[in-house]
């Protein structure tokens, strides 16, 4: 018994130490959802690596226009007499948080550990045959075939310790087979700007400043990271000074806030488009569209016009998302190569020319149809399908909605069970072949076209974009870029409708800029 | 007496099966585990794998015997969301919610009791008015509005109480207690308010309709014409008699109050079990569904049979009929 008391008040005496270490230079950050695991390379999720990259570094991140820069890396480059291998040079005398050295060994082990057959991140290095060391700074990697691109797959895996990794038993990643979990899941040994000293998760996380970090010290010294999954307690706990950075602010208080003595808001575009696609070729078995005596209206381009000129994206931006979106009618944000203003703008509105093209197109009667969305995955998803209902409505097109939460729309959409659906799509590469392989390129078993929903199509299309993994004449590879987007948007495989925007919420004396993937590190915070 | 506990046990494990069952049969409909463990990036061969890696492919009664086999081992499985043993991510949980249930249960009996017995015993006060229809906010309201207003009120406009969280807890091993830190005691008055406003009408209600009837009764006019002090009637023999049921109900309620402090949990952002489920539910992490739902029907099981030998002890009539 007096040992549990004693116990206690050491307990109570070690929280008081912790509350009064806290200086001015403590960040409380609050976002809707913990990391789900501090495994590197388990899962390739938001919030997982936004958290990791506090602890953990990379080879390459990006920096707040979304270009690449060095982190662990100092200089990367093709090899001058090979073109399937890419060098990195490291730096050099980086420590992990235990003490190691960081070489071309850990490299080489974790990016062997990224792309084995439990970690999520493998698909970014599949194109991978061998990574090496050559010294103990320089890494090459070889690849199956040129890979021009390649670096911008390295931003979100981390480099562990090979030695601390073998030690601990965590050479793999973990298995959901095995009856226990993976030492990595719950301790980490990173070179990142901040070591964890506490985790609770769901709970709360505190991180204090690696005193041996090869960069500049931050401002923010310590960080304790909160997740809080209402969105109502989130904002709450910011009004009530509980927390200084609220991550994932709802829209709808995005203007509240602005006006609160005190807080303030940073916006800025996210690298996520949202857009509408459509189910091509035969009406699918269980189709949902009728009134078209067996064809599909989307075959006919003239639908898809028709459909383009009468979704107002200017009322949608401005009624669903209030102000926090960037319309748009490509599907790709600004930060992706191949993009242009002039496939971003859209036509202006115009019900009397769509009605046309619907009659032109033999459906002066419209069609019926039923439009899958989530209701849970992205900003005001339902909302938004809801507003396009709306307007399609006007050209004669009868939408019935089913809305769904993420889990169970997901297979529906990855099975092409549907005709008309509504989906997001980040490019976490900022390269156009990100979404022409994704999205683009015909379906098959070898990975391309995942996402092609529709099943679109076109063998000249699919020749060009398999083309462009293997170019390495960027100006040249460019043009095959444009030509592809000419194609896709004639095609009208995707309506568009905007980018969303992030909303940062904190106190006014700090400032935390907007990172176009979401992933803000607090070494990046300013106090006033 | 133990022939009957047997058969109560037969049952109570049947009841399990049931639970375990139904929920198996319920998760085909939850949507895609694998839909949300990939990135975009994954391939249709590679979300193959994993489903083949995760048993997803076996036929719906191999996974169900599976579980049920591991189950009876006191293994769970490993969560697909956060990757760590379902069965100690409970545990880990379980104080938490515990704690909350425990306080609130209190609240609402102390207070729930007191004032059934004032309506109940001076009907025609104005008091009595004022706070059968307050009650009658307490059951109608929902629970995350009541939580959101006590959230602005308290913690946004006066700032005397946290918002969210559990504020800085103690361990003591094999428990995390928020009860022996100033900030642990100051979180937990919110949330249990919350989650024991419809309880706590809930027996006031109870109780005045009782004691009413309680007090109509014979034995208790009989108590008044033999002089017996006012307090003696009351206290010594009505409310003794009223608390029977009262007792029964509030048992029954307080399993309820551990299994569905869901809302609560997720409005204070409480890191209870409740709050564990609905972020489990929203990915279809069927590891900690499964074992969740399973521990609440072990709850339920649990009482009903404390509740039923508690019967088998009081009334003589069960026994008879046992005993045949």
């Amino acid at each position: 018994m007096k040992k549990t008391l004693t116990g206690i008040a050491a307990a109570l005496l070690a929280s008081c130490v912790l509350v009064s270490a806290a200086s001015a230079e403590t960040v409380r950050w609050a976002r809707s959802t913990d990391a789900l695991t501090l495994d590197p390379h388990s899962q390739n999720q938001g919030p997982t690596h936004n958290f990791n990259h506090h602890i953990y570094e990379t080879l390459l991140d990006r920096d707040l226009t979304g270009a690449l820069q060095p982190r662990l890396a100092t200089d990367w480059y093709i090899k001058e007499d090979d073109d399937t291998v890419w060098v990195f040079e490291l730096r050099q005398g980086v420590k992990f948080h235990g003490g190691e050295d960081f070489t071309a060994e850990d490299v080489v082990f974790s990016l062997d550990r990224a792309r084995s057959e439990g970690s999520n991140m493998r698909q970014l290095h599949g194109d991978i045959v061998e990574v090496r060391a050559v010294d103990d700074h320089t890494v090459e990697i070889q690849m199956a075939g040129p890979s021009p691109l390649y670096p911008n797959n390295v931003t979100n895996t981390f480099i562990m310790d090979k030695g601390w990794s073998e030690a601990n038993d965590v050479v793999d990643v973990q298995d959901f087979g095995a009856g226990e979990d993976n030492y990595a899941v719950r301790n980490t040994n990173g070179t990142g700007p901040y070591v964890l000293v506490e985790r609770d998760p769901d709970v709360r996380s505190v991180l204090r400043h690696f005193e041996d970090h090869w960069d500049e010290t931050p401002e923010v010294t310590e960080i304790i990271y909160l997740p809080i999954a209402d969105a109502a307690t989130r904002v709450a706990a910011l009004l009530s000074g509980e927390v200084d950075i609220v991550q994932d602010v709802p829209v709808q208080d995005i203007e509240r806030l602005a006006g609160t003595d005190g807080i303030k808001i940073e916006t800025g575009p996210e690298n996520r488009t949202i857009y509408f696609g459509y189910r091509f070729g035969d009406l699918r078995e269980g189709t949902s569209i009728s009134g078209t005596d067996g064809a599909n209206p989307f075959d006919d381009v003239r639908v898809l016009e028709a459909m383009n000129l009468a979704v107002d994206r200017e009322a949608i931006r401005q009624v669903v998302m209030r102000g926090q979106s960037i319309p748009t009618c490509v599907n790709m944000p600004p930060f992706v190569s191949g993009w242009t203003p002039e496939l971003d703008a859209c036509p202006a509105p115009d019900l009397e020319r769509a009605r046309e093209l619907m009659a032109e197109a033999g459906y002066a009667d419209g069609f019926s149809v039923t439009l899958d969305t989530p209701n849970d995955r992205y900003i005001n998803d339902e909302a938004i399908a809801q507003a396009v209902v709306g307007m399609l409505g006007q050209i004669g097109i009868d939408v019935t909605l089913a809305s769904r939460p993420v889990a169970q729309h997901s297979p529906i959409i990855l099975n092409s069970d549907t005709d008309f659906y509504l989906l997001g799509w980040g490019v976490p590469t900022f390269d156009s072949a990100y979404n022409f392989n994704g999205l683009v390129h015909t379906k098959n078993d070898s990975g391309l076209g995942t996402y092609n929903i529709g099943l679109y199509s076109n063998p000249d299309v699919d020749a060009k974009i398999v083309s462009l993994g293997t170019m390495t004449d960027l100006e040249a590879r460019d043009a095959v870029i444009a030509e592809i987007w000419e194609q896709v948007q004639a095609d009208h495989v995707f309506l568009s409708i905007h980018n969303q925007v992030l909303a940062y919420a904190m106190r006014d004396n700090i400032t935390l800029p907007v990172h176009p993937e979401n992933q803000p590190l607090m070494t990046s915070v300013t106090f006033e | 007496m133990l022939a009957f506990i047997i058969r109560r046990l037969g049952q109570s494990a049947l009841v399990m099966l049931a639970v375990a069952l139904i929920s198996f049969l319920m998760f085909r409909y939850v949507g895609d585990p694998v839909a949300s463990l990939v990135s975009q990036e994954a391939t249709m061969a590679d979300q193959a794998l994993l489903r083949e890696r995760l048993g997803l492919n076996d036929p719906f009664y191999v996974q169900f015997f599976r579980f049920i086999g591991n189950a009876l081992q006191g293994q769970f499985g490993i969560s697909y969301r956060l990757q760590q043993p379902v069965a100690e991510l409970i545990m880990s949980r379980l104080p938490a919610t515990i704690e909350l249930a425990f306080v609130s249960a209190t609240l609402a009996l102390t207070v729930g009791l007191v004032l059934g017995v004032f309506t109940a015993l001076r009907p025609k006060n104005w008091s009595t008015g004022v706070i059968m229809t307050a009650s009658l906010v307490g059951v109608s309201l929902p629970t995350f509005l009541i939580g959101i207003g006590l959230i602005y009120v308290f913690a946004v406009e006066l700032k005397w109480l946290p918002s969210f969280g559990r504020g800085q807890v103690v361990d003591l091993g094999w428990w995390r207690t928020g009860f022996l830190t100033e900030s642990g005691l100051r979180s937990i008055i919110l949330p249990a308010i919350t989650l024991s406003l419809f309880q706590m009408t809930l027996i006031m209600r109870l109780v005045r309709a009782e004691m009413l009837e309680v007090l109509r009764q014979d034995y208790i006019k009989f108590a008044r014409a033999r002089g017996l002090s006012k307090r003696a009637i009351n206290f010594g023999h009505a409310l003794k008699n009223t608390l029977v049921p009262v007792i029964t109900i509030t048992g029954l309620q307080l399993g309820s109050v551990i299994a569905f402090a869901i809302i609560t949990e997720t409005v204070f952002q409480w890191p209870g079990v409740g709050s564990l489920f609905v972020n489990s539910v929203a990915v279809v992490d069927v590891p900690v569904m499964a074992a969740y739902l399973m521990f609440v029907a072990f709850i339920f099981v649990v009482i009903n049979l404390i509740v039923d030998i508690l019967y088998f002890i009081v009334d003589p009539r069960l026994r008879v009929a046992g005993g045949r």
